[in-house]
């Protein structure tokens, strides 16, 4: 009843300002039409999906990781003519790749996660929040209010959404390239069990979700970080220093006490799904890790951004 | 009662009746007929980290249909102030309401019903202006995804920016990025417009534009908040002004009262100068000063008629006289310092 009064001189002027009103009905106003939550929530995540996508950044981050399967797969087939396979030098599966068109995949994966695959998380992760502040957009967002928990929840989803293209963007890439230069066929796994190339695409599939995860908890940290500063571009490299840090460490045999916690030693652990049966004490150990990190990073982000102070 | 408010033209006519000299929320929100008050605030601080005490324990006290103006010098913690009523920062200590509901807990209900422009645009520059109003519907959880089109559409147009719709935002001029801001405020049905110097880097005419256009909202029945450094556009458009300086709220009511508080003297135009002013000062007039061939005085209380029947009477050959009234700009440095970085 106090709201209906309250409402008086904006529903019922009869100035320009009834041309708005008399568009809608207002919703705070009209039981039961917060009904749906959902429709707003996935009308903002599409507006925030449709703002990363249709960023020429992203684009061209997605561009490169398109064009490096394609790289390695034309270098492959140009070094791999004469001499067969490789002799157990460079990354894993790099032997395997002239042999069957599907190992490029799972070598580009391996490949771009040391560095590539990581910056472009980062670039997205970092810019999340940062950057809305940078622009000032991100006072207006809250003004509206976009709610701050639900902007947060909102920024992470498009940001895991991204990762998933970006990992999808490899494997897709790299199976079209593989297709093109090498044969195809049933898949030879890690173990010596050969299964069948359904199968076996069926097990990429997992691989991409897996790595995409990863990346999933590297942007659980890009957003907490993303929260701390109104600079994207700080947080984009901060993100990036903690992952080569974190590399580095993990490279390191004498830290080998600290390695299963570090945010990127489970990373290529993907070929735990390579051998038959799976080995899933070591893939759970990864996505524990993962689902560790975004916890513990998703709270730090959320702590932080509802309670900070927005003076950009 | 305060629909048909319509800005500087009518300012005289609206009486505030029992708004006292020292206005207080309550008396105000009375004045507004019992609705909750569009603004209240009871002793609103804001302490950065660094120690910077922004905003000093404020009373803002904004009835419902006025447009009121926050007037201060640069640094005076308006925009604190205003992103505290936004929820964009915590006050230190202190209470505040919106539209009757307790800010910052009820920011996400009440917010909808408020518009703001919070120190200058900002906007995606890679997106068309319609593109970025319909960014921000998305966020709006209370607005309606099936008339977003109408509603975007209905705003462009009426700050005039409809056939700049799908121009993208870096194109457009400053005055096209403060309409769209101002568009942004207007996309649904507001019950209070916070406008923090919506007329900042504007041209003459896009300034004249920006008042036209508060006005004509106001009209509509909207609570218009808006803030100032300059002196001219809120003598224009508003009915209510609160005055800051270094974070305290110096002054609060309406124009009327601002201007009334300046002493206006009496000024006599004379052959006997000397005589007006024993005349004056028999009178019990204060501060009497006799210069070459006038004489002048702090007029009080007393009626200017009176004193020049007075002069008259006592002989004194009036040529003229005049109760010149202390400009608003007098009164505001009066009231906020004189010269720059008052304060330090």
């Amino acid at each position: 009843m106090s709201t209906a009064e309250a409402s008086g001189p904006a529903a019922e002027a009869s100035g320009p300002a009834a041309d708005l009103t008399g568009t809608r009905l207002d919703p705070v106003r009209q039981p039961g039409y917060r009904a749906g939550p959902v429709i707003h929530w996935i009308r903002f995540l599409c507006s925030e999906l449709s703002l990363i996508f249709l960023r020429w950044r992203n684009l061209a981050l997605l561009a490169v990781l398109a064009a490096i399967p394609v790289l390695i797969g034309v270098a492959l087939k140009l070094s791999a003519s004469p001499a067969g396979g490789g002799s157990g030098q460079g990354p894993a599966f790099i032997g395997q790749v002239a042999g069957n068109g599907v190992f490029l995949a799972l070598l580009s994966l391996t490949v771009l996660l040391t560095l590539v695959l990581p910056l472009v998380v980062a670039v997205v992760a970092g810019d999340s929040v940062a950057g809305e502040a940078g622009h000032g957009t991100l006072r207006y967002l809250l003004a509206i209010p976009a709610g701050r928990t639900r902007l947060l929840g909102i920024k992470y989803v498009a940001v895991v959404i991204f990762c998933l293209a970006a990992c999808g963007v490899v494997t897709a890439m790299s199976l079209a390239m593989g297709a093109a230069l090498f044969p195809v066929g049933p898949v030879t796994l890690l173990s010596g069990t050969t299964i069948s190339l359904g199968a076996g695409l069926l097990r990429l599939v997992f691989v991409t979700l897996y790595v995409a995860g990863a990346m999933a908890a590297l942007a659980a940290i890009g957003l907490a970080v993303s929260t701390l500063t109104e600079h994207p571009i700080g947080a984009i490299a901060a993100v990036l220093v903690l992952a080569l840090a974190s590399e580095v460490t993990d490279s390191v045999p004498q830290f080998a006490v600290v390695h299963p916690y570090l945010p990127t030693h489970w990373w290529l652990s993907f070929d735990a799904l390579l051998r038959s049966p799976i080995a899933w004490p070591e893939l759970l150990h990864g996505l524990t890790s993962f689902g560790i990190y975004v916890i513990i990073f998703g709270a730090i982000a959320w702590a932080r951004f509802t309670t900070a102070d927005v003076t950009s | 009662m305060s629909a048909g408010y319509r800005g500087a033209g009518q300012r005289d006519e609206i009486s505030f009746g029992n708004l006292g000299a020292e206005p207080l929320p309550d008396k105000i929100s009375q004045a507004a007929g019992g609705a909750s008050p569009a603004i209240a605030t009871s002793g609103l601080s804001k302490r950065f980290r660094g120690g910077q005490l922004a905003v000093d324990s404020i009373d803002l006290a904004v009835s419902r249909g006025c447009v009121y103006g926050f007037l201060g010098p640069n640094g005076s913690g308006k925009t604190t102030t205003i992103r505290m009523l936004l929820g964009l920062v915590q006050p230190t200590s202190g209470d505040q309401e919106l539209l009757g509901v307790s800010m910052p807990a009820g920011a996400n209900t009440v917010l909808s019903r408020v518009g703001s422009l919070v120190e200058g645009p900002a906007f995606y520059s890679q997106l068309s202006g319609k593109a970025n109003l319909a960014r921000y519907d998305a966020a709006d959880r209370t607005a309606d995804r099936r008339t977003a089109e109408a509603r975007i559409s209905a705003a462009l147009d009426r700050v005039g920016l409809l056939s700049a719709a799908r121009k993208h935002y870096r194109a457009y001029s400053l005055g096209m990025k403060q309409r769209l801001a101002i568009a942004a405020g207007l996309l649904g049905p507001r019950e209070l417009l916070i406008l923090d110097e919506p007329t900042n880097g504007l041209d003459p005419q896009g300034t004249r534009e920006v008042r036209g256009l508060i006005r004509e909202i106001a009209a509509g029945g909207t609570t218009v908040f808006v803030s100032s450094h300059l002196l001219a556009e809120v003598e224009q458009i508003c009915s209510h002004v609160g005055v800051m300086r270094t974070g305290k709220l110096v002054f609060q009511g309406t124009l009327e009262q601002l201007r009334g508080r300046g002493a206006t003297r009496i000024l006599v135009r004379t052959a006997q100068p000397a005589r007006a002013a024993e005349v004056l000062a028999g009178l019990g007039l204060q501060d009497v000063q006799a210069g070459q061939d006038e004489a002048s005085a702090q007029l009080g209380e007393q009626p200017p008629e009176e004193v020049c029947a007075q002069l008259v009477h006592a002989g004194v050959p009036v040529a003229g006289l005049a109760t010149p009234r202390p400009s608003l700009e007098d009164l505001f440095v009066q009231l906020t310092g004189e010269g720059f970085d008052v304060d330090g």
